[in-house]
């Protein structure tokens, strides 16, 4: 196999909060490969998110080397880390975090604006990707005017547009219904077939079953794989 | 990120907040408004003196007893006519010399008084200073050397007691003593809010004879040309003061009375373009307390762009960029609203407005020098969010 996606080895981040030292997350190692399927699961607080935003370059570990498409996130500028997010990193949110005023095309194309890519190109690959994602009748819509589960989708295109490697998505389940959560998942397990790496946080175990690793995370340390 | 992609996305931001922005623009559109009508005004005034100074007549030397200073009281004037044969030898043309006696006196026609500057004046005051008639004829030399009992009125004087009578040939006194109308001056309209058309010139040796004295106020030489005025100038103190060795007199010329005028009004325009900047100033602190307001109401925005690739900097410059955007609308709209200001004023009222084009890009850089000051602190505070903060917050 290829070099691995990201690599976490005795990875720990421990917030300050009023003099307080709080640990999220003790000591946390994981691999992702190219083209790999991770669930995460765990109890509520137990660092889930923490360690997703860790994965995307969001925020950098207190203890602990992570390599996110080979280079040690401690080594690089916050410019740097801003460009490995825009093109390796997809990320998707539980609560969307669409631009309410704009449309679902500019949306998709947000992170383009990032690459200094001219708006004409923009909408062209936000169409492509939004055509992807099943949602070519919703270019023009806003937030406000489309179903969560649509607007899942938009923020999924949003994730693709760049064609980054991993694709982190925390609870994109977790504000949508049940078969609703079906359509979105097996869009992600499509794309997953298409070669992107997919690390999913949930709490549905049966969502967890279905992916190629099991993670399960509780105090801040992972306690389980599967 | 592009420029043009960061001047769209401060747009949709402002125009998604219209009320908000406009209310916040209004420090910055008074104060732009204020300093360009204060300085359009002021420069419009200064202008309007300038006119009126070099109206006189160019190459003008004003003579007056005593000293030009400040807080010294205006002396009794030795000068008598006597004195002016003698600057008429020096100038060596007496078309060129003027002199003036002066007395506010009332004037009457049948039943209609008027309160007016008697002017007792020589023949040459038509030439001397620029002054054209509206009708009838000015004094003449026989005039000022029997002095006869004729007058030539102001625009004002003529309308207030004649209406719109013809004055020419018809009687008037002044202080009780009857004169004969032979002419009227062209209207000249107000300087300052005084009015110039109010006078009553008469032969200068009818005004002395009326007035019991021998005395004359001000002498007024028209120099050949600009290079010989303090030749001139020198040589008629000179005169005089060989003459009246008890008495200082004073030349000035009319590069100098400009001069003062404009220093002057300068200061004036400044301090009041000054006052109108503080109101900028505010109009500054209105605008930065509004973008740190945007900054906290958009930073979920804020982290989501930066989860997708925006660096600290495009952020900044994002938030920067509307901070500018708002001032600069402001200052346009100030603009519009003090050049507007500035013409009504102009052509509503006495007060004279010009519009200069450096007062305009000066108001135009300032408030976009306002933006970028005032918009450096929430710009920074929103470059530096932390994205995963930026993104729990709700
Ligand atoms: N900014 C912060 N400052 C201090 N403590 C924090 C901060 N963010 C998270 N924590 C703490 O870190 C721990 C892990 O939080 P995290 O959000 O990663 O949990 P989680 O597994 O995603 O939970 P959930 O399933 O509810 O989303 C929690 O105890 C939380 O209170
Ligand atoms: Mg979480």
């Amino acid at each position: 196999m290829s070099t691995p996606a990201i690599v976490a080895q005795d990875v720990s981040r421990t917030y300050q909060l009023d003099g307080l030292s709080v640990p999220a997350l003790r000591g946390v190692s994981l691999t992702v490969e190219p083209g790999d399927y991770v669930a995460i699961v765990g109890t509520s607080g137990s660092g889930k998110s923490t360690l997703m935003h860790l994965l995307g370059g969001l925020d950098r570990p207190t203890g602990g080397t992570l390599l996110i498409g080979g280079r040690d996130v401690a080594r690089l500028t916050p410019n740097e880390l801003a460009e490995l997010r825009n093109t390796t990193i997809g990320f998707v949110f539980q609560s969307f975090h669409l631009l309410a005023r704009t449309t679902a095309q500019d949306n998709v194309g947000l992170p383009l604006v990032y690459r200094g890519i001219g708006r004409r190109e923009r909408r062209d690959r936000a169409a492509a990707m939004l055509e992807r994602v099943g949602l070519a009748h919703r270019i023009t819509h806003r937030p406000n005017q489309m179903s969560g589960g649509e607007q899942q989708r938009v923020a999924i295109a949003r994730a693709l547009v760049t064609g980054p490697s991993v694709l982190l998505a925390d609870e994109p389940t977790g504000n949508l219904d049940s078969a609703t959560g079906q359509s979105v998942l097996a869009l992600l397990e499509s794309l997953n077939d298409d070669g992107v790496a997919v690390v999913l946080v949930t709490h549905d175990r049966e969502v967890a079953a279905r992916a190629r690793r099991q993670i399960v995370m509780r105090d801040g340390l992972i306690s389980a794989t599967r | 990120m592009r420029l043009a992609e960061a001047w769209r996305v401060a747009l949709d931001a402002l125009r998604a907040n219209r009320l908000r922005s406009l209310l916040t623009m209004l420090g910055v559109v008074i104060g732009v408004a204020a300093v360009v009508a204060l300085v359009a005004i002021g420069t419009g005034t200064k202008e309007q003196i300038e006119r009126q100074v070099e109206g006189l007549g160019s190459n003008l030397l004003l003579v007056v007893p005593g000293r030009i200073e400040a807080g010294s009281a205006p002396t009794s004037s030795p000068l008598t006519l006597d004195d002016i044969d003698a600057i008429n030898r020096v100038v060596g043309d007496r078309t060129r010399v003027a002199v003036t006696i002066a007395s506010g006196e009332t004037v009457r026609a049948g039943s209609r008084t008027r309160f007016s500057s008697m002017q007792g004046v020589l023949e040459t005051t038509p030439t001397v200073f620029v002054r054209r008639l509206d009708r009838g004829s000015y004094l003449t030399r026989t005039d000022v050397s029997t002095g006869r009992r004729v007058a030539v009125l102001g625009a004002g004087t003529a309308r207030d007691l004649f209406g719109d009578r013809d004055p020419i040939g018809r009687q008037i006194t002044i202080g009780g003593v009857r004169f004969r109308v032979i002419g009227v001056f062209e209207r000249l309209g107000q300087s300052l809010g005084v009015d110039r058309d109010g006078e009553v010139h008469v032969p200068v040796t009818a005004a002395q004879r009326l007035l019991g004295t021998e005395r004359i106020d001000g002498i007024a030489i028209r120099a050949p040309d600009r290079e010989r005025i303090g030749e001139l100038s020198d040589a008629v103190v000179a005169a005089l003061a060989e003459r009246h060795p008890d008495t200082d007199f004073s030349a000035v010329t009319q590069e100098q009375i400009l001069g003062v005028l404009g220093d002057i009004l300068g200061v004036l325009t400044g301090v009041l373009a000054a006052i109108a900047g503080i109101s900028l100033l505010v109009g500054g602190v209105g605008v930065s307390n509004i973008m740190l307001v945007s900054v906290r109401e958009r930073t979920k925005e804020i982290g989501l762009r930066k989860a997708v690739g925006a660096r600290p900097r495009d952020i900044g410059v994002q938030f920067l960029l509307e901070a500018v955007l708002l001032t600069t609308t402001g200052g346009v709209l100030g603009m519009l609203l003090g050049g507007s200001a500035a013409l009504l004023v102009d052509r509503l009222s006495p007060v004279p407005a010009a519009l200069t084009w450096w007062s305009m890009a000066l108001a135009f850089g300032v408030s976009a020098a306002v933006g970028i000051i005032f918009g450096v602190v929430p710009a920074q505070r929103a470059g530096r969010l932390d994205p995963v903060v930026a993104l729990r917050t709700e």
